[in-house]
């Protein structure tokens, strides 16, 4: 392997490798098991939409509304328990099938009425936005608020809710990982599992790269498209449970970057390993090496307002390695 | 005889591969010069450095006696070299209309104004599609023609730029032939204005019908010229590949048990029904021109479109397929046509785009089963001959020739009851050819074999019997006997005498 080959292939890695080690010296108590499950921490609801959005990518799509997906079901939690005082099961349930619904029907507005994908999804993000403040009459939800029929709202978020956004488990040191890391890296072992290992994955790919060729193969093209907005609906519901669980009430403002934060780190991910195609374990890396970048800026104490910055200068590099420097980076993609 | 362009001594290396070798070449004025090459000869290299999208390593190149090294497609344009590309819809932008393809240049040119004037862009772009005998509507959106309408645009939009040296990349492969005679004429005015023209083709019959000159390319260098008076096809070919090709003889196999059957099946509104049976161990050539309907019996039998009318009995007992996927279940395999839209997953290796149609027969619960896939690449790459390091290449490193051969491995690695092959031979050198061929002759004991061609002898070559088609309607049946070759070519071409006369050249070659 030449120079440019190996640089390709684990420039990325080295990279992240780096920036650990540089900020590990220069940043104190940056390196350490706490500061470590602080960084996944950060990245996991942003890592579980950016998973879900991989799957999209894959077969040549995209989904704008995987952002408003999850505010959506952090005011549908917050509504289910609150205001109509039912369990966490029942709001983890409505949530997941709320996700999966939108992801089917963005999948059959894009396969059945053939609206280009940016624009069926673009629509749905807005359509969302919209329907999420309808019931509260544009207010978050809390305990006591009182809502538009005049009543006050006496549910509250159930224990074992907060248990999924609050609870740490014990591994090694007391209290160390957060269940939503362990929830970040579930899904991010299945959902590689299934773009890698499985024939379903592979025919995504296959669609990604030539539709038509197939569909000839005896491929369902429609039903994987559909599938594959499903995965991601289904996903950034969940990433949305997990938001209302450490948030603890249905905060109307939050969740404004979950949108550009994931797909930022799907498109990271096209450069990890040299793949120049979307896949999960450069997504998952993605995710991390903005995390990284963030956690290590903050603790030298450079100012929030800077965040946004580093975060499009690191897309920005991460797509020239895999459009520029990459041989396979033909594709064009969105 | 005025030399246009004068190639002397070009080298051209692509990492550790030298692709051109020293090439020599002569391009006159007035003149077609024909280059052909199997696959990987370097024909497309070559091309490429005349045309301004490579550089050679070494060697130079002289236009009218001043030397020529473009450093892009524009400046190679300015200089009166001007390309029509094999891929068309390099050619031409879908989404504008006729009159601002066929003008594309002028829009382009800086020194044109600032605003469009639409009448005089339409006026002058009848001009040029009255001088092609385009006979299109130049209003209409390019998104909405087909693919000769598109190619004869990207012919006609390189005649707007008056070249002195043109370079015509395969341009009849999705031409009927009426269309490529007009392409013809077009090139012999062309030719009487003395521009020098460097055709590419596989096709003997555009050959016989435009060349002046032969030159032939082997591993990068020039193998042969032929520029005597009465052209020797046979020496070209054979300098070509460097052995003499013997004619594929054919053995009339015996043929099985009938499987499928067509039964009153009418094509469209206006097409005459017919009856046909297809038996097992047998190879049925299907043949016709553009638009005879020959992608519509394919559509019908793969699940793609219902028959317009009439009934498909398989082992006897009705089929009606909803979907490929329903086809393929009951053994039902088609290798389409135009394998880069149709056929290559361009970003996957050669093992993914062989086994592709048949991962749920390699896998455990869903999961890959990579060894599997493995194993039965590398049987297919031997079978054919593909040449390859491994079957992990990606299929987009491989030459043409070698990925018809992925695509054609693909059906066949796999036992089937009818294989429908539209156009297997699209794009692919003789010896590729013969390849393709011999393997899906050997393979055909078990199954009924249906082989979609439009040249004629290339069903000559590899078909048991041939059925000619005829504008959507079912002309005839033969077995393929040099006896019977006559009475094809008259249904093949629908009666004229002419044609018969024209296309009987090509059954030769």
């Amino acid at each position: 392997m030449n120079l440019t080959g190996f640089a390709i292939r684990y420039g990325f890695l080295l990279l992240l490798l780096g920036l650990v080690l540089l900020f590990s010296i220069v940043a104190e108590g940056f390196a350490g098991p706490r500061s470590a499950v602080f960084i996944f921490q950060s990245v996991s609801i942003t890592g579980i939409l950016a998973l879900g959005v991989t799957a999209t990518l894959v077969v040549d799509g995209f989904d704008l509304s995987i952002g408003s997906v999850a505010t959506t079901a952090l005011m549908l939690s917050a509504y289910v328990m609150v205001v109509l005082e039912m369990s966490a099961f029942a709001a983890i349930i409505s949530c997941l099938i709320m996700g999966a619904i939108v992801g089917l029907v963005n999948g059959l507005l894009i396969v059945k009425a053939r609206v280009p994908d940016l624009l069926a999804t673009l629509g749905m993000m807005f359509l969302l936005i919209g329907l999420q403040r309808i019931p509260t009459e544009g207010r978050s939800i809390s305990t006591g608020m009182k809502l538009p029929s005049g009543e006050t709202t006496e549910g509250v978020y159930s224990q074992s809710f907060l248990w999924l956004g609050r609870h740490r488990l014990d591994f090694f040191l007391e209290n160390l990982i957060p269940i939503p890391v362990i929830i970040f890296i579930l899904v991010g072992i299945v959902i590689w599992l299934f773009l890698e290992l499985t024939r379903h994955g592979r025919l995504m790919y296959a669609i990604g790269s030539n539709e038509t060729a197939t569909a000839l193969a005896g491929a369902n093209v429609n039903k994987y498209k559909i599938l594959a907005y499903v995965i991601s609906g289904i996903t950034a519901s969940i990433g949305g449970i997990l938001l209302s669980a450490r948030l603890g009430r249905g905060d109307i403002a939050s969740g404004n970057n979950l949108l550009l934060d994931s797909v930022a780190a799907a498109l990271i991910g096209f450069a990890v390993l040299g793949a120049a195609k979307p896949n999960a374990f450069g997504t998952a890396i993605g995710a991390l090496f903005v995390g990284v970048l963030l956690q290590g800026l903050t603790m030298m104490n450079a100012p929030y307002y800077t965040q946004d910055f580093v975060k499009g200068s690191v897309l920005v590099i991460a797509l020239i390695f895999t459009f520029a420097l990459s041989s396979k980076g033909r594709k064009t993609g969105h | 005889m005025k030399i246009a362009c004068q190639v002397s001594g070009i080298v051209k290396s692509f990492g550790p591969n030298q692709v051109l070798k020293e090439v020599d070449l002569e391009l006159p004025s007035a003149k077609v010069t024909v280059l052909m090459g199997a696959n990987g000869a370097g024909k497309s290299t070559l091309v490429k450095i005349l045309c301004g999208v490579y550089k050679a390593d070494s060697g130079n190149v002289t236009l009218f006696g001043k030397d020529f090294a473009p450093a892009s497609p524009a400046d190679a344009f300015q200089s009166g070299v001007v390309t029509v590309h094999q891929t068309i819809n390099n050619g031409v932008i879908p989404d504008l209309d006729v009159a601002s393809n066929l003008m594309i240049d002028r829009l382009a040119d800086n020194s044109s104004g600032f605003f469009l004037r639409t009448q005089k862009l339409r006026d002058e772009a009848r001009k040029v599609a009255s001088t092609m005998d385009l006979d299109l509507d130049i209003t209409a959106a390019v998104r909405d023609l087909g693919l000769a309408d598109r190619q004869m645009i990207a012919i006609a939009r390189a005649m707007t730029r008056a070249p002195k040296l043109l370079i015509l990349d395969e341009p009849t492969s999705s031409l009927s032939a009426n269309e490529a005679k007009r392409l013809f004429k077009l090139l012999s005015n062309l030719k009487e204005q003395g521009v020098a023209i460097l055709y590419i083709s596989h096709r003997m019959s555009d050959i016989r019908a435009i060349a002046d000159r032969i030159v032939t390319m082997r591993d990068g260098k020039i193998s042969g010229i032929f520029d005597e008076p009465s052209l020797d096809y046979e020496g070209a070919v054979t300098a070509m590949l460097g052995q003499k090709m013997v004619h594929a003889k054919l053995q009339v196999q015996e043929k099985g048990m009938p499987i499928f059957e067509l039964r009153n099946a009418k094509l469209s509104k206006f097409s005459n029904p017919f009856d046909l049976v297809f038996y097992k161990n047998e190879i049925i050539a299907i043949t016709g021109l553009l638009g005879s309907g020959k992608t519509a019996i394919a559509s019908a039998i793969f699940g793609l479109n219902g028959l317009f009318e009439g009934d498909m009995l398989l082992h006897g007992e009705a089929y009606r397929p909803k979907s490929p996927a329903d086809a393929i279940s009951k053994g039902i395999f088609m290798c389409p046509k135009d394998r880069s839209t149709n056929a290559v997953v361009s970003d996957f290796d050669i093992t993914n785009n062989m086994v592709l149609p048949f991962l749920d027969r390699h896998s455990w619960f869903s999961f890959l089963k990579s060894k599997n896939l493995a194993k039965k690449a590398s049987v297919s790459i031997l079978d054919l001959g593909i040449v390859c390091q491994s079957e992990l290449d990606q299929v987009t490193t491989l030459s043409g020739g070698n990925q018809q051969k992925v695509m054609i491995g693909r059906w066949l690695s796999e036992k089937s009851e009818i294989l429908l092959l539209d156009e297997p031979f699209q794009g692919v050198d003789i010896k590729a050819r013969r390849d393709i061929g011999s393997q899906i002759r050997q393979s055909s004991r078990e199954r009924a074999t249906l082989v979609f061609v439009s040249e004629l002898d290339e069903a000559v070559e590899i078909a048991d019997k041939i059925v000619v088609l005829h504008e959507g309607s079912y002309a005839g049946i033969f077995e393929n006997k040099e006896s019977n070759i006559v009475n094809i070519l008259s249904l093949y071409s629908g009666k004229s005498a002419g044609d018969v006369a024209m296309k009987s050249g090509s059954l030769n070659g």
